[in-house]
């Protein structure tokens, strides 16, 4: 490879990186307003508007994104009696990091042509992006683990090993319902898992959830699970535990494992929206052949320059689902109550586990007879 | 979930790693029990083994301040007993104060007294389940009963003039009368509480994951039950028929027409049910008391007992000696003792008063529901994990102000 290329590789690898990062701190940013609007409409209240910059409010904006994290920047780094102050930022860092390393192999939008390279719009072009996310998913245990250990407090040690048996009960089968998706699309590639999902199905679109709506409803379940919120809030739930492992925690400290918290909720969403919505596509409709021409509504010098709208629309397009999906995840949160823990653990294996089982058998089944040739197709 | 708790015990690991119990505060400062009541919990793994209960974290000495003023003065401190429903406070002592005088209220005060006490139980009712809903992770619910409650508040404060400490009832009769208006007030209103009870009914009553959390929690049998002296929705829970209303109506309970309800089980599902019942039909007694609403004067016509008018006070000679004696003197009750039940939001309300014919009580005593079914409550959580104790917490209503007085 010449050096000139390997520098122009280089800075596409950064600035994809920036623009995935970007887009998971700025959606899980906007999340947190969504959860303060949308629990506001849902219970009948105004929500977040008292503060205001230049005279805008920006429907309480300003108050989430610059005044809420201000404040957490200007509290006191408060660390409990008897608990170093390394130890206790250690749970911080292993909450963050791994949820911030997820959107690597996320693919926003089909690839893009550019200085005659092809570019995928993923950071990494990972051919096991599914078991990348998941690996890095599943680490955020670690932070919930030790944040619990850490505080030296007997509830924040009872959030921290509620959260463990939790996530570790709901990771299995969060991977099963995703290994009979897995069987159906033949690939671990994110990427491929979004193309494989183009074309109709029996007059459907060829999407997951259509293909295997038990598998939607799975995953979908056990990825709230694993995101830590209602009803299956238990780690954190605020009138038994006070604020479970989170309870010795204050200011930025605090305000990151929020923020980890809501990037895992974003991270779920692209998951839920690449496996089982078609990712960037369209249905019925393929954003890759849309010509630059527009039947000669745009002007001559912008025709010229071959702009491609497939990735622009593509990229438009995830990003919405994406935020339906957070915003449904927020609906439920505010609608039902919390689990017991006893139940939670029955409902994951006695129900959930079950339901897996059956449905990767039928799917495999229906696999082999010759029911899903969406490849064929 | 006892038998849940049983396998946990006797599992083969218990046995052979060194393990015990753990001792967890729960309170005063904690969300669920804000700052009223400690919980001393041992916990087994998330099963509670043992509790300890420990009230009086709001005792503010009601009894004792009340053998030191004035009878009409005690009533601004029922207002603060149980303060979700303070009319019931105020009609209560009322209703033992008139016995010690031998006096009964004209019929207008009485329907008035039964109209403010069913909108006081409704307003408690819906802070219990509201307050159990939330600390069931349903937030959404507390908010519409808190809305709910907010119209209850308006009509409240629309007769007096206050939201909750009221002081409403005067010995012998009421501060004011209803507004003319008020009937008019009270319809949609009522509507809109059904509107949004009906909300909250389709949110919980069969929501799966409230009714798992909800019954077989708690039971209470029907004896043990009496034999703790639960009153009110928690021993009605238990399928016990006993309601003050019915067994000793007073303030002519018996002339309306409602039903006791009744659970079967003593299970926080039916106290759930029993609550959500009796709201309806504490509406129901609202609109069969405003349809027959009789007039005449809302007071006894005794210038030893009720304030005169401000007319009278300063037209006339007698009005003015009268207003002089009520404020420098009071009522002066013969001696003699009495105890006046009346239903509260969360169980029989009972007044002992002692009168030793002077214008201070001699000895003022609540049975205080709440106080008595704490009693309960340490061998309830028994065996259930810790969150069933915020469930149980929830659905016993303990309200700090009447339980630590």
């Amino acid at each position: 490879m010449e050096l000139n290329e390997l520098y122009i590789s280089l800075l596409i690898g950064a600035l994809k990186a920036l623009l995935g990062i970007t887009f998971l701190l700025a959606l899980a940013a906007v999340n947190t307003w969504f959860e303060r609007k949308v629990s506001a409409l849902i219970q009948n209240r105004t929500g977040a508007n008292r503060a205001s910059l230049f005279g805008m409010d920006l429907a309480g904006l300003v108050n989430t994104l610059v005044c809420d994290p201000l404040k957490a920047f200007l509290k006191e780094d408060w660390v409990p009696k008897g608990v170093s102050q390394f130890m206790h930022c250690l749970p911080v860092f292993f909450a963050v990091f791994p949820v911030l390393l997820c959107i690597a192999a996320i693919p926003f939008a089909p690839p893009l042509t550019a200085l005659g390279l092809e570019i995928s719009l993923q950071v990494t072009n990972l051919n096991a992006g599914l078991l990348f996310v998941f690996a890095f998913g599943s680490l955020a245990v670690l932070g919930v683990l030790l944040a619990g250990y850490v505080s030296n407090n007997k509830f924040a040690l009872f959030g921290g090993l509620r959260a463990v048996a939790q996530m570790v009960s709901y990771e299995v089968v969060l991977g099963l319902s995703a290994l009979s998706m897995l069987i159906i699309y033949r690939s671990l590639d994110l990427q491929d898992m979004v193309l494989a999902q183009s074309g109709t199905f029996y007059g459907l679109p060829n999407w997951g959830i259509f293909l295997n709506p038990l598998a939607f409803f799975i995953f979908f379940t056990a990825m709230m699970a694993e995101t830590k919120r209602a009803p299956f809030d238990l780690p954190e739930s605020e009138s038994e535990l006070v604020a479970g492992y989170l309870t010795e925690y204050s200011g930025m400290k605090f305000l990151l494992f929020w923020l980890s918290e809501f990037a895992e909720i974003v991270i779920c969403a692209c998951l839920v929206s690449i496996i089982f919505l078609g990712g960037w596509q369209l249905p019925y409709f393929d954003i890759t052949t849309i010509t630059s021409d527009w039947g000669g509504v745009l002007p001559d010098w912008f025709n010229r320059m071959n702009f491609q709208w497939a990735p622009l629309l593509g990229a438009g397009i995830f990003g919405l689902k994406v935020t339906a999906m957070c915003v449904l995840q927020i609906i439920i949160r505010w609608t039902l109550p919390r689990f017991r823990y006893d139940q939670l653990m029955s409902f994951c294996w006695k129900i959930l586990f079950s339901l897996c089982i059956l449905n990767l058998v039928g799917t495999a089944i229906l696999m082999l007879s010759g029911g899903y040739n969406i490849w064929e197709a | 979930m006892g038998e849940v708790a049983n396998n946990w015990q006797s599992s083969e690991l218990g046995d052979s790693l060194h393990s015990q119990t753990m001792i967890v505060n729960m309170g005063p400062s904690h969300p669920a029990t804000h700052g009223t009541i400690r919980l001393i919990i041992e916990l087994d793994g998330e099963i509670v083994r043992r509790c300890d209960v420990d009230v009086g974290y709001l005792h503010r000495g009601f009894e004792k301040e009340c053998e030191n003023t004035r009878y009409h003065q005690v009533i601004p401190y029922t207002d603060r007993l149980n303060y979700v429903s303070p009319v019931i406070n105020n009609v209560g002592y009322c209703l033992a104060i008139e016995q010690l005088l031998k006096v009964q209220v004209p019929p207008r005060c009485q329907a008035i007294r039964v109209i403010l006490s069913e909108l006081s139980r409704i307003g408690d009712h819906l802070t219990c389940l509201g307050a159990a809903a939330m600390e069931l992770g349903a937030f959404t619910v507390m908010l519409y009963m808190m809305e709910a409650r907010e119209y209850i508040y308006e009509l409240i404060e629309m007769v007096t003039g206050a939201r909750v400490t009221i002081s409403y009832c005067r010995i012998g009769g009421l501060r004011s009368d209803l507004l003319e208006n008020f009937h008019a007030e009270l319809t949609p209103r009522l509507t809109k509480i059904k509107k949004k009870l009906n909300e909250c009914d389709k949110l919980l009553t069969r929501n799966r994951i409230f009714v798992d959390r909800m019954v077989g929690v708690g039971i209470i049998a029907a004896d043990e039950a009496i034999g703790y002296a639960l009153t009110g929705p928690m021993l009605r829970a238990s399928g016990v028929n006993y309601d003050v209303r019915k067994a000793f109506p007073y303030s002519g309970y018996e002339n309306y027409n409602f039903e006791v309800p009744l659970g079967t089980k003593g299970d926080n599902y039916d106290r759930y049910i029993v609550r959500f019942n009796e709201i309806e039909q504490s509406m129901s007694i609202v609109e069969q008391a405003l349809k027959k609403l009789p007039g005449g004067p809302i007071c006894v016509d005794d210038p030893h007992i009720i304030m005169p008018s401000k007319d009278e006070v300063y037209s006339s000679i007698e009005g003015m000696i009268s207003q002089f004696k009520m404020v420098f003197d009071g009522v002066r009750p013969p001696a003699g003792e009495v105890y006046f039940p009346v239903e509260g939001g969360n169980g029989e309300v009972g007044f002992y008063v002692v009168s030793d014919s002077s214008n201070i009580p001699y000895r003022v005593h609540v049975r205080a529901p709440s106080f008595i079914h704490m009693g309960i409550f340490g061998r309830l959580v028994e065996g259930h994990s810790l969150a069933d104790i915020i469930a149980l917490f929830g659905m016993t209503n303990m309200i700090g102000g009447e339980c630590d007085r």
